[in-house]
């Protein structure tokens, strides 16, 4: 790695500079892009004074394939199986983010059984990407155990997508207008029986966790971010909730069949790693709750609504978001009447969310970077795109 | 040459006391390739054990259930190229390995496996092996230094503050356990190993039970000090994988790493065994005062054989259940000859003579072995500590209690001397 930003300290921003104590000076950590704990390719430039962060500069990129140009270039259906690679664990909800797009540009709306086969999906991802995130995060901190349950009761989750759409990882499950298929005989059944299976499974989560001294010692109070700089920082999803700002795009600005289902919004207090974490273990109990609703009521009809075989949006542009696992997945979409979209910005929580990082992880030390980015789960396909 | 033999399995004594030089080369052979054996074997079951807690399988292709897969590994990692980065110490880079392989063998010279089977009974034994010990930091700070790059100094620094800040806690746990032999009718107090052990076979405990709770509370304090000080799971900060990437062993790779490997399970080895040799009895059997008498050391005396005997059986068991098929075939023969191997040492473990003399290796291994099982177990469970976590552990809890419980034993000790001394009344 010959660039020059490493051994340039002055582009990290030096408004903690401190006075140096027995003659010590500062060290430059560059932590990844190859590193067991950035999730990816994530480059992050630490600031140290010993092991106390003093500031942090992300660098971002490294992942980068150009998804919104690839866009330009593409049918508004071409493109569908594009967004599945950008948070590729949670693919559905990427690709549900993008239909809705399209489809409030069309002014169509998907039908009824189809607004209820997209919430199951969705929430059976928001689990497996909660799960991911568990693991991962719990691997971050030390903790070399969970990541193997979790990733083994996210298998009965892909097993389901597989039943349902054949692919386990980027599904591309739905499509403009609607879902292209119908739910097999004992879908139902597979996710109920899931439910009832992992709530059990939850709780041997948090018996792992929730209570263990090291895992309470090494997350709360780490990484504190206060609800007026979430918001001021545009951070969404867990992160925001952690901070007791209880705003989730499913109710504040229901989409698919989500006002007809009860839930409840889980919120902290104090917006540490350890309120992070109970939120997201909160979010999986609800996410359940939604799924036992929506299975008893999956109404009959057509999954389909009648969408143009080729699709020409009128001109104009539409921006829609989704609350995603990760927090709020906006689509602007521009149209100038043709085939192909004028362009598409991807609005990724991840990406947003990563901003937070400096603001988290000053004066702490080295050991908490690693937590931060666990908890913020980012996920750096979507953050590059 | 076997009248020799003879004449010297007869003697009571170790090599190092008996002034023999022969036997004290021929155990010291036997130790490196016994701890070398060891580890070895602990990499195998780490695997395992920790797999199962995982719910996987862990290595289960290269011999039967994995059995040779240390084996392999070794042996990747001795023909992997050996590299030296263009900007480390060379010498220094070269050394710090073989240093910290070299004090952690150095320690098993005082390390009393039995009575006899020890290279040598150094009356200054405990303090010998903590010195000795110590100095492998040294190692790893060497190593983190020459390695010129930032995670390993930084793994190395971490190490050093580690190490230094829990050797303390260790230490007072450890006098509070030598005053400990000063009790009883015979005792004089005793730094050697082998004494340790005597004096707890002449009170007829073990120091974790005497004193309640006082030698429980400093077998406690040592056993977390002596995770720390081996950079084990929850304490593992010089080598945190998500942290530092690999800590000081970061630019390490091939023969070298392998060394590093090496030291440090035979570092944990080594801990278990002062915990041992001082807290839990030494090769004593279990139970010596509940189980007592010449029908109960005879019983004890068959346990070595019948355990070796029945690990051999689950090896044959497992050789009925493997499947019946043509690519499993050689792993099934292998896991019977394993079995084989294991129930031949089993009957020589039981012929009389032998019998005898090999129980007190057999009980100071196997107290060892639940020290090792412990150590996975920690892995298996516990999150990471954080640095200042680690220290305030270490200097806020560990040094204060061990310091404590060295100071009531101390008094607790000498009371009737007190008494004596405050109210002029000898009782």
């Amino acid at each position: 790695m010959s660039n020059g930003n490493y051994n340039r300290p002055d582009l990290l921003d030096l408004d903690t500079k401190q006075e140096t104590f027995l003659d010590t000076t500062e060290m430059v950590l560059n932590m990844g892009p190859q590193h067991p704990s950035t999730h990816g390719v994530l480059r992050v430039i630490l600031k140290l004074d010993g092991e106390k962060v003093l500031g942090t500069e992300c660098i971002i990129g490294y992942l980068h394939r150009g998804v919104e140009k690839i866009a330009e270039n593409r049918t508004y259906a071409m493109f569908n199986p594009y967004v599945d690679r950008m948070d590729y664990v949670a693919a559905v909800s990427n690709g549900l983010g993008y239909c809705e797009a399209v489809e409030k540009l069309l002014a169509v709306e998907a039908p009824a059984r189809a607004q209820y086969i997209r919430v199951i999906m969705t929430e059976l991802c928001r689990i497996a990407s909660h799960q991911v995130w568990l693991g991962t995060h719990a691997l971050d901190i030390g903790a070399l155990t969970p990541v193997f349950y979790a990733f083994r009761d996210r298998e009965e989750i892909l097993k389901i997508f597989e039943k349902y759409c054949g692919a386990r990882l980027t599904t591309h499950a739905f499509r403009i207008g609607g879902c292209i298929y119908e739910i097999y005989d004992g879908f139902e059944q597979d996710v109920k029986n899931f439910c009832q299976k992992f709530l059990p499974k939850l709780d041997e989560y948090e018996e792992l966790l929730t209570t263990n001294r090291i895992w309470v010692a090494r997350t709360k109070g780490v990484g504190v971010l206060s609800a007026e700089d979430c918001i001021a920082l545009g951070v969404t999803g867990p992160v925001l909730r952690a901070s007791g700002v209880e705003w989730d795009l499913r109710k504040k600005q229901p989409y698919e069949a989500y006002s007809k289902f009860q839930f409840d919004i889980p919120t902290g207090l104090n917006g540490d790693t350890y309120d992070r974490y109970l939120v997201r273990i909160q979010e999986m109990r609800q996410a359940v709750r939604i799924l036992l609703q929506a299975v008893e009521s999956i109404p009959a009809g057509p999954i389909m609504a009648k969408v143009p075989k080729v699709i020409k949006p009128a001109p104009g542009e539409v921006y829609h978001s989704i609350e995603a696992p990760k927090g709020e997945l906006g689509y602007y979409i521009v149209s100038d009447g043709s085939t192909q979209p004028y362009r598409v910005r991807v609005r990724p929580p991840s990406f947003v969310n990563l901003q937070a990082l400096d603001k988290m992880v000053r004066g702490m030390l080295v050991a908490d970077v690693v937590a931060v980015i666990g908890t913020l789960d980012i996920v750096l396909g979507e953050v590059d795109r | 040459m076997l009248e020799s033999i003879k004449q010297y399995l007869s003697t009571n004594v170790t090599p190092g006391e008996a002034g023999s030089m022969f036997w004290a080369t021929i155990y010291v052979l036997a130790i490196t390739i016994g701890v070398s054996l060891a580890v070895l074997s602990m990499n195998w079951l780490e695997r395992k054990i920790l797999a199962h807690m995982q719910i996987r399988l862990g290595p289960m292709r290269v011999g039967p259930h994995g059995l040779l897969q240390p084996i392999a590994d070794a042996l990747k990692l001795l023909i992997k190229e050996d590299v030296i980065p263009a900007g480390a110490d060379k010498i220094v880079f070269w050394i710090a390995p073989v240093f910290v392989m070299m004090t952690a063998f150095t320690t098993f010279i005082v390390v009393p496996f039995g009575r006899t089977a020890a290279v040598t009974d150094m009356n200054i034994g405990i303090l010998f092996m903590l010195g000795v010990s110590s100095l492998g930091v040294l190692g790893v700070i060497m190593g983190g230094w020459a390695s010129n790059s930032h995670y390993p100094l930084m793994g190395s620094l971490r190490s050093g503050a580690q190490m230094v800040s829990y050797e303390i806690a260790m230490g007072l746990a450890i006098i509070s356990a030598v005053l400990m032999t000063s009790l009883g009718a015979t005792g004089t107090g005793t730094l050697s190993m082998v004494g340790i052990v005597q004096a707890q076979a002449d009170q007829r405990t073990w120091f974790v039970f005497s004193m309640f709770p006082l030698g429980l509370a400093a077998f406690v304090v040592f056993a977390i000090a002596m995770v720390a000080e081996t950079n084990r799971a929850p304490f593992d900060l010089p080598e945190a994988e998500s942290e530092l990437v690999a800590g000081f062993m970061t630019e390490y790779s091939g023969f070298r790493w392998s060394l590093f490997f090496l030291a440090e399970y035979a570092a944990m080895l080594a801990v278990s065994s002062i915990a041992v040799t001082l807290w839990l009895g030494g090769w004593l059997r279990p139970f010596p005062n509940w189980l007592s008498g010449p029908a109960w050391d005879l019983a004890f005396s068959f346990v070595p054989g019948l355990t070796f005997l029945g690990l051999a059986a689950m090896c044959f068991i497992g050789t009925v259940r493997m499947p019946k098929i043509l690519q499993l075939r050689i792993q099934t023969i292998g896991l019977g000859t394993f079995g084989a191997v294991l129930a031949a040492v089993g009957l020589l473990l039981l012929v009389p003579g032998v019998r005898e003399r090999s129980q007190d290796v057999f009980w100071f291994t196997a107290k060892v072995a639940v020290f090792m099982y412990l150590y996975i177990w920690y892995r298996g469970t516990f999150p990471r500590y954080r640095f200042d976590q680690l220290m305030k552990v270490g200097w806020k809890i560990l040094l204060p209690v061990s310091l404590g419980v060295l100071i009531v034993t101390a008094i607790v000790g000498v009371r009737q001397e007190l008494w004596a001394a405050l109210t002029g009344v000898t009782r």
